[in-house]
């Protein structure tokens, strides 16, 4: 069982508009939804957990490992953090092939790959059945490979959390419907504690266990399983 | 045809091509540093810091001269200090031309590599730190790989620019035949000298370069021949 316990305040100042995001939660679930319309903050929630945006305040925990305490002084930059984020068109290195993506995190520059990263990177591609294209540039992959990729690659490292920022909003909606369950299956193999957002309260149904609403900014309400319809 | 190959030509060509490269290696190095630092930063008075970068594009030549013959001059701070700490004197050698090039140069670079910089999305950036990157790193991984066609555009233009360099090397290296004089100040004293075939030659030769790498910047730019979208 995992363990979320999150407290963050950011102001985001750009020259049209000024956005404040207080948020307080805590789940216990495996996976969790941020549930919420667009220009919510649940997308700015993720990468204030990854360690993205500079200025974040108050507290991120994961199963006790503290990422952010602005109290105590603790700031762990996002490469320190051992988080993986789903970016939502992808973020897919398009000068790397699928291999080389998957191999990104486990390899530093100057330095040989870490020891057993090549078998990780057939087990990985094996799993999410992407052994036909791991030569091929992003470019040329289906939506769904696209997907499968940025999963693997964000789960190569073997990250404490697993960040979706909405994992299937890149799709067209005939795939997105079939990707949704495909999804569902991946993550329910992958045993990871998963964060993800959406704003479509389908996708929220059939990937998390529970779900927390989030408006302007602020949580306006949070439920241990989604509604049925 | 091989009396054409005489050294009057092949000397100013050897010197030229060499005063080039070296001045596009120095150039290339500073312009995509500061390329890179410009493109992630936002400070008060940025658009004048980058109006000083790019001066020496719209200078005239002989006021970039002059201001390099103050500053490397037996009595200028950096000849000064150069000459006394090394022993090296910079003014009327072909070392001399290197640096009037890398001046003239350094803003084709810097302008193409920042642009190429800023061009690149920054999540792929965020990507990378999430999984593991130093900023070393997404800059050696990231950001340079994908900035590439800009800035390898951006030093064919500074080879192109260095080697029709003539106002700013002739006043700091001077026109020695045989140790400082390039293609264009060759062509410029052939002309005075009344050498109309040697001038006629040389500027073939220049004009023909310059064609070629512009052909390449383009290129470059548009993406590699021969690979057609799928």
């Amino acid at each position: 069982m995992t363990t979320l316990d999150i407290q963050l305040h950011l102001a985001l100042q750009s020259p049209d508009r000024r956005f404040e995001l207080d948020v307080t939660l805590t789940s216990h679930s495996a996976r969790t939804a941020l549930l919420g319309p667009s220009g919510a903050g649940k997308s700015t929630v993720l990468q204030a957990i990854a360690g993205l945006l500079p200025g974040a305040r108050g507290h991120v925990r994961v199963d006790g490992s503290t990422l952010l305490d602005s109290a105590r002084g603790i700031d762990l930059p996002a490469r320190e953090r051992g988080i993986g984020l789903v970016f939502q068109d992808y973020a897919l290195f398009p000068h790397l092939s699928v291999e080389q993506n998957l191999l990104y995190g486990l390899r530093r520059l100057g330095h040989a790959p870490a020891p057993g990263a090549a078998g990780r990177i057939d087990a990985l591609l094996a799993q999410f059945d992407l052994g036909g294209v791991r030569k091929a540039l992003p470019r040329h992959l289906s939506g769904g490979q696209r997907q499968r990729v940025a999963l693997a690659r964000a789960l190569a490292p073997q990250p404490r959390l697993l960040l979706l920022d909405e994992p299937l909003s890149a799709l067209d909606p005939e795939l997105r419907t079939r990707l949704r369950d495909e999804l569902a299956q991946m993550l329910e193999r992958v045993q990871m504690p998963t964060l993800l957002v959406s704003h479509d309260l389908a996708d929220v149904r059939a990937l998390a266990q529970s779900v927390i609403r989030i408006e302007h900014g602020r949580v306006v309400g949070q439920a241990s399983a989604p509604a049925e319809a | 045809m091989l009396s054409a190959f005489s050294p009057a030509m092949l000397q100013p060509l050897v010197l030229t091509l060499q005063v080039a490269l070296l001045a596009t290696l120095f150039a290339g190095a500073l312009g995509i540093a500061a390329g890179h630092w410009m493109a992630h930063r936002r400070f008060a008075g940025q658009d004048v810091l980058d109006a000083v970068l790019v001066l020496p594009m719209v200078l005239p030549p002989t006021v970039l001269g002059y201001y390099l013959i103050v500053l490397i001059g037996r009595n200028g701070p950096l000849g000064h200090w150069l000459e006394a700490a090394f022993g090296i004197r910079l003014l009327f050698t072909w070392q001399g031309a290197v640096l009037a090039s890398t001046v003239v140069g350094f803003p084709l670079v810097y302008k193409a590599a920042r642009a190429a910089f800023e061009d690149v999305d920054p999540r792929f950036a965020n990507a990378a730190r999430t999984l593991g990157s130093s900023e070393r790193e997404v800059f050696w991984r990231i950001a340079l790989p994908l900035a590439r066609r800009g800035i390898g555009a951006g030093l064919a233009l500074t080879f192109a620019r260095c080697m029709g360099e003539f106002g700013a090397t002739l006043m700091v290296a001077g026109n020695l035949p045989g140790r400082t004089q390039t293609l264009s100040v060759a062509i410029y004293s052939a002309v005075q000298a009344g050498d109309d075939r040697l001038a006629f030659t040389l500027t073939v030769i220049v004009s023909l370069l310059c064609v070629a790498l512009l052909v390449m910047a383009n290129r470059l730019l548009q993406g590699t021949p021969g690979r057609t979208a799928r």
